[in-house]
C-alpha cells in the first residue's frame, strides 16, 4: 500500500514540477503604462520576472542589483543585442522602444537568472 | 617608499570661503602619512599626497565640519572591486565554517569513530551534530535557500534550487533518523550531516575560486581604459588646474606637457608637438601635430607642450567607444553557444524530475534499505548536476578571446564574426594602404660613381622643393629626416611628363625619367639595368644628372608594410587562399603580389566593382574575408562574410566592419583568425566537457552503474565534482590569455 502511495506521490511531484516550472505563468507581472519599471536583481532572480509592455512606446527598465554573486553582474537581452553591466546598489536604466510584439527574454550571462519582456 | 608619492583626490562639499580651505587643508595634513594636501576652492577638490587610506581622509574632512567623497568614476570602480573582494572573503568564511563542522565528521565516519544512533548517548551526539549542521546550512548555505525560494516563487529553478534541495533533503532525512531511528530499517539508519555540510563547504569554495578566475577574464577592457589618464590640466578662467577627466566639459581648453598622455579627444589650438599614437594605430613613428590637428585620448605627447580643445568627452572618446565595443562583443554569443542556453533553461527542472525518478527506481527495485538508497541517489543527482558549467562555457571563452584580441589591437565586433572568421577559405586584400603603406616613399638610393647616398638625396631634394609632384614630398621628407641642408636653386623648369631641370649651386641638374636623360644625351651606363630591376618590383626609378653626367637613381614606391609578407605567409600556412584586389595597374599589382607571395590578383578593379569581385569568389564556393580601409572598401567589406577594416580606430571602421584592426597592418588579420579559431576550439572543449560531465555524471549519480559494477557515488564526491566543473570551465577559458601569437617568418 505504502509502495503505491509513494509511487503515486512521486508521479504527482513530477507533474507538479512540470506544471510549476514549464506550464504555469509567473504571477509577478507588471503592465506598464508609465513606461518605467524597477527590477530588483536579488537572490538569483529578477523581480518582477515578467514585464508586459505595449508596442511602440518607450519602456525603461531600471535594474537595481542587490545580489553580490558575480552571476548577477550582467543582464543580457539576447534577441535585442543589449548587454549591460550591473553595479551593486547602482540603478542601471535600459530604455527601449519595442517595435514589434514578441517575448524578449533577459537573462544573466549564464541564463540562470531569467526574466521576460512581453511586448503586446 | 613606493607609496609615498601616491596622489589621492577627493571631491569636497560645504566649502564656501578661503577660510574653509585652510581648515580642510590643516585637517588633511594632520592625517598620518600625508605629505602634502592642497584644496582647490573653485573645483571643490582636494589633492593629497602620501601613503594614506581614503576613508581616513574622508573622516578627517568630516571631523573638520565638511564632507568629502572619492571622485565619482574612481569611486565606482573601487566600490565594485571592494564589493567583489568582500563577497570573495565572505565565501571563504562560509567555506571555513562549513568545513569546521563537516570535515571531522567526514574523516571520523569511515573510521567508525562516531557513536551509534541506537543508544541514547549516541543520539544526543547526533542531535548536537544536527543542530551544528543546521547552523552551517543557515550561515554558510543560507543564500542557496533564499535564492531557491525566490526563484521558485518566480517559477524558475536555478543552481540554488538543486543545492538547497540536495542538502536540505540530506539534513531533514538525517534529523528524522536521529529522532526516530526505529522508523527506518537498521541498515538505513545513517545520518548524512557530513554530506550536507561538506557539500556546502565545497560549493562555496568552488564559487570563491571561480570568482577569482573570473576577475581576470575582464582585464582587457580595464587595461584599455587605463591607457587614459585620470587627471587633466584644464584651463578655466585663465587658471590652470588638475581636474578629474570625468568633470571636463565640451570645448574646455586643456594643456598637455611633454611626456604626458593626452587625456581626452580634441583639436589642438595652440603649440605643436609629436604624439606617439602607437597604442591606437600601431604606428611606431610619432606623428607631428599642429593647430587644427586632432589628438586622441590615451596617446602619448612626446616633445612639445600644446593646448587643445575637448571635442569628445566621457563615453564619446575613441578609447571609451573601443572599450565599450569590446565589452559588447564580450557579451555576445555565437550561435554555437545558443544550444547550451536552451539546455540551461530546461536543465534544472529536468534534473528535479530525474531525481524523483531515481528515487522511485531505487525505492521500487533497489536493494534494502531501499528508502535510504533512494534518498541518497536522488540527493547525489541533485548535487552533481551543474548547469553552470554549461552556461559558463561560451561566455567565458568569448570574454577572454575577445579581450585577448583587443590587447593585440583586433576589435571583434560580435560572436558571429568570431565564428565566421574560423570558416574563411579566402582572404581578399586591398593593396594600397593595406598591403602597402599607402603613401609614396623613397625605397632605394643608388648613387653613381663619385656620388654617395646623402649627396644624391640632397641634390634631388633641393631641386624637388620647387616641384609640386606628389613624389617630391617623399624625397624632401627623407632629406629632412636625414637632416640634409637644401641648396639654393634657380632657373627651375618643369618638363611635362619627364621631370624637372634647374641650376643648383650653378650646376645644371636634371631629375626625371629615362626619357629626360636620353633627350639630354646622358650616359646612364649600368644604371639602366638597375632601373629595370626596380621597375619589375613596382618601384619608379628617377634619374639624377648633374652637369651632363649621371649621378644616380632614386627609386620611389608605395612601400610594402614590413609586416605584410609574414602575415600573408601565416594566413597561407593556415590553409587560407590570399587574393589581392586593387585599382592599380596589372604590372604594379603583379610586382607587389610577387614580393609578398600572393598568387591571385584582381587588378584595375574600380572601387564600385570590388563588391562584385567578392561575389564572384563566393560563387566559386569560397567563404571570403575582405580586408580594406573601411571607407573606400565599404561595399566590399559588407559583401564579404567577414569584413576586416584596417582603420586605425577611425569611427567609420569601428562602426562598419565585423573586425577592426587598430594597428594598421595585416598581422592583425592572421591574429584575428588565429584567436577566433582558438576561442572557438576553447568553447567547444568547454561545451563538450560540460555536456559530458552532466551526461555521464547524472546517470552515474543516479546509480546506473550499480547493477553492473556495484558503483555508487558518494554525495560528497558529487559536490566536489560540481564545484570543480565550473572552476575547470573558467580555468580552461583563461588559458586563452596565454595564447602565443608569435609571428612566423616567411
Amino acid at each position: 500500500m505504502s509502495l503505491i502511495l509513494i509511487n503515486l506521490a512521486g508521479v504527482f511531484l513530477i507533474g507538479l514540477i512540470v506544471w510549476w516550472f514549464w506550464i504555469a505563468e509567473t504571477r509577478t507581472r507588471l503592465i506598464t503604462e508609465s513606461g518605467a519599471v524597477d527590477i530588483l536583481v536579488e537572490g538569483g532572480t529578477y523581480q518582477p520576472a515578467r514585464i508586459d509592455a505595449p508596442v511602440g512606446k518607450p519602456v525603461t527598465l531600471r535594474f537595481l542589483r542587490k545580489d553580490p554573486s558575480p552571476c548577477a553582474e550582467k543582464v543580457l537581452f539576447d534577441k535585442l543585442g543589449i548587454s549591460r553591466d550591473l553595479t551593486i546598489g547602482k540603478p542601471e536604466e535600459i530604455t527601449l522602444v519595442p517595435k514589434q510584439p514578441g517575448v524578449f527574454e533577459f537573462t544573466c550571462q549564464m541564463g540562470m537568472y531569467r526574466g521576460r519582456l512581453v511586448v503586446k | 617608499m613606493a607609496k609615498s608619492d601616491q596622489v589621492t583626490r577627493l571631491s569636497l562639499s560645504g566649502l564656501h570661503c578661503a577660510g574653509c580651505v585652510t581648515t580642510v587643508e590643516t585637517a588633511l595634513k594632520a592625517v598620518p602619512g600625508v605629505t602634502q594636501a592642497a584644496v582647490n576652492l573653485t573645483e571643490r577638490t582636494a589633492t593629497v599626497k602620501g601613503d594614506v587610506s581614503v576613508p581616513a581622509l574622508i573622516q578627517a574632512v568630516a571631523q573638520s565640519g565638511y564632507s568629502a567623497a572619492e571622485p565619482k568614476s574612481d569611486a565606482e570602480e573601487a566600490g565594485k572591486e571592494a564589493a567583489e573582494f568582500a563577497y570573495y572573503r565572505a565565501l571563504l568564511h562560509k567555506t571555513l565554517v562549513a568545513a569546521v563542522v563537516g570535515a571531522p565528521l567526514f574523516v571520523a565516519e569511515p573510521l567508525g569513530l562516531l557513536p551509534s544512533l541506537m543508544h541514547a548517548q549516541g543520539r544526543m551526539f547526533w542531535l548536537f551534530v544536527g543542530i551544528a549542521s543546521l547552523f552551517v546550512l543557515v550561515y554558510s548555505g543560507g543564500h542557496f535557500f533564499t535564492g531557491a525560494w525566490k526563484a521558485f516563487k518566480a517559477h524558475n529553478a536555478t543552481m540554488d534550487t538543486l543545492i538547497a534541495l540536495g542538502t536540505g533533503v540530506a539534513w531533514l532525512y538525517s534529523m528524522v533518523i536521529v529522532a526516530f531511528p526505529e522508523l527506518a530499517p537498521p541498515l538505513a539508519r545513517h545520518a548524512y550531516f557530513e554530506a550536507a555540510t561538506v557539500i556546502i563547504a565545497l560549493i562555496n569554495l568552488g564559487a570563491a575560486l571561480e570568482m577569482r578566475a573570473r576577475g581576470k577574464t575582464s582585464e582587457a577592457v580595464k587595461r584599455l581604459l587605463n591607457l587614459q589618464p585620470k587627471i587633466a590640466r584644464v584651463i578655466r578662467n585663465g587658471e590652470e588646474a588638475d581636474i578629474n577627466i570625468a568633470e571636463i566639459g565640451l570645448d574646455e581648453t586643456i594643456r598637455v606637457r611633454p611626456g604626458e598622455k593626452v587625456p581626452i579627444d580634441g583639436v589642438i589650438i595652440e603649440g605643436h608637438s609629436s604624439v606617439d599614437e602607437s597604442m591606437l594605430t600601431g604606428e611606431p613613428m610619432p606623428k607631428e601635430k599642429n593647430p587644427g590637428d586632432e589628438v586622441v585620448g590615451g596617446t602619448l605627447n612626446k616633445s612639445g607642450s600644446f593646448l587643445f580643445q575637448a571635442k569628445h568627452i566621457g563615453k564619446d572618446t575613441a578609447l571609451a567607444r573601443i572599450a565599450e565595443m569590446v565589452r559588447q562583443a564580450q557579451n555576445a554569443k555565437p550561435s554555437i553557444g545558443r544550444l547550451a542556453d536552451k539546455i540551461s533553461a530546461v536543465f534544472v527542472p529536468s534534473v528535479l524530475i530525474i531525481s524523483v525518478i531515481t528515487f522511485l527506481a531505487w525505492f521500487d527495485f533497489g536493494p534494502a534499505p531501499a528508502l535510504s538508497y533512494g534518498l541518497v541517489t536522488a540527493m547525489t543527482v541533485l548535487i552533481i548536476a551543474c548547469p553552470c558549467a554549461l552556461g559558463l562555457a561560451t561566455p567565458m571563452s568569448i570574454m577572454v578571446g575577445v579581450g585577448k584580441a583587443a590587447e593585440q589591437g583586433v576589435l571583434i565586433r560580435n560572436g558571429e564574426a568570431l565564428q565566421q572568421a574560423v570558416k574563411l577559405t579566402t582572404i581578399v586584400l586591398d593593396k594600397t594602404g593595406t598591403i602597402t603603406q599607402g603613401q609614396p616613399a623613397v625605397t632605394a638610393l643608388i648613387p653613381a660613381a663619385g656620388w654617395d647616398e646623402a649627396k644624391l638625396l640632397q641634390w634631388a631634394a633641393s631641386i624637388e622643393v620647387a616641384s609640386e609632384h606628389p613624389l617630391a614630398s617623399a624625397i624632401i621628407g627623407l632629406a629632412k629626416q636625414r637632416r640634409l641642408a637644401l641648396m639654393p636653386l634657380n632657373d627651375f623648369r618643369a618638363i611635362g611628363g619627364h621631370g624637372v631641370s634647374a641650376k643648383v649651386n650653378g650646376n645644371l641638374v636634371l631629375f626625371g625619367n629615362q626619357k629626360l636623360m636620353r633627350d639630354h644625351h646622358i650616359d646612364l651606363g649600368n644604371l639602366t639595368a638597375r632601373a629595370a630591376e626596380l621597375s619589375a618590383q613596382a618601384q619608379t626609378p628617377l634619374y639624377l644628372a648633374a652637369q651632363n653626367k649621371a649621378a644616380g637613381i632614386i627609386a620611389i614606391a608605395d612601400p610594402i608594410k614590413p609586416t605584410s609578407k609574414a602575415a600573408i605567409y601565416r594566413l597561407q600556412a593556415q590553409g587560407i587562399k590570399v587574393v589581392m584586389l586593387t585599382g592599380d595597374s596589372v604590372h604594379t599589382a603583379n610586382a607587389i603580389a610577387a614580393q609578398v607571395g600572393i598568387d591571385e590578383v584582381f587588378a584595375e578593379v574600380l572601387p564600385q566593382d570590388k563588391a562584385a569581385k567578392i561575389a564572384e569568389l563566393q560563387q566559386r564556393g569560397e567563404i571570403v574575408g575582405m580586408v580594406g580601409d573601411g571607407i573606400n572598401d565599404a561595399p566590399a567589406l559588407a559583401a564579404a562574410a567577414v569584413g576586416f577594416a584596417v582603420g586605425a580606430g577611425t569611427d567609420v571602421a569601428i562602426e562598419s566592419a565585423d573586425i577592426t584592426l587598430m594597428h594598421s597592418n595585416l598581422k592583425g588579420v592572421a591574429d584575428a583568425i588565429e584567436i577566433s579559431k582558438t576561442t572557438l576550439r576553447n568553447i567547444k572543449q568547454n561545451l563538450f566537457g560540460a555536456f559530458i560531465y552532466n551526461v555521464l555524471g547524472i546517470p552515474i549519480a543516479a546509480g546506473v552503474l550499480y547493477p553492473v559494477v556495484a558503483l555508487l557515488l558518494n554525495p560528497m564526491i558529487a559536490g566536489a565534482a560540481m564545484a570543480l566543473s565550473s572552476v575547470t570551465v573558467v580555468s580552461n577559458a583563461n588559458r586563452l590569455r596565454w595564447l602565443d601569437l608569435v609571428e612566423s617568418h616567411a
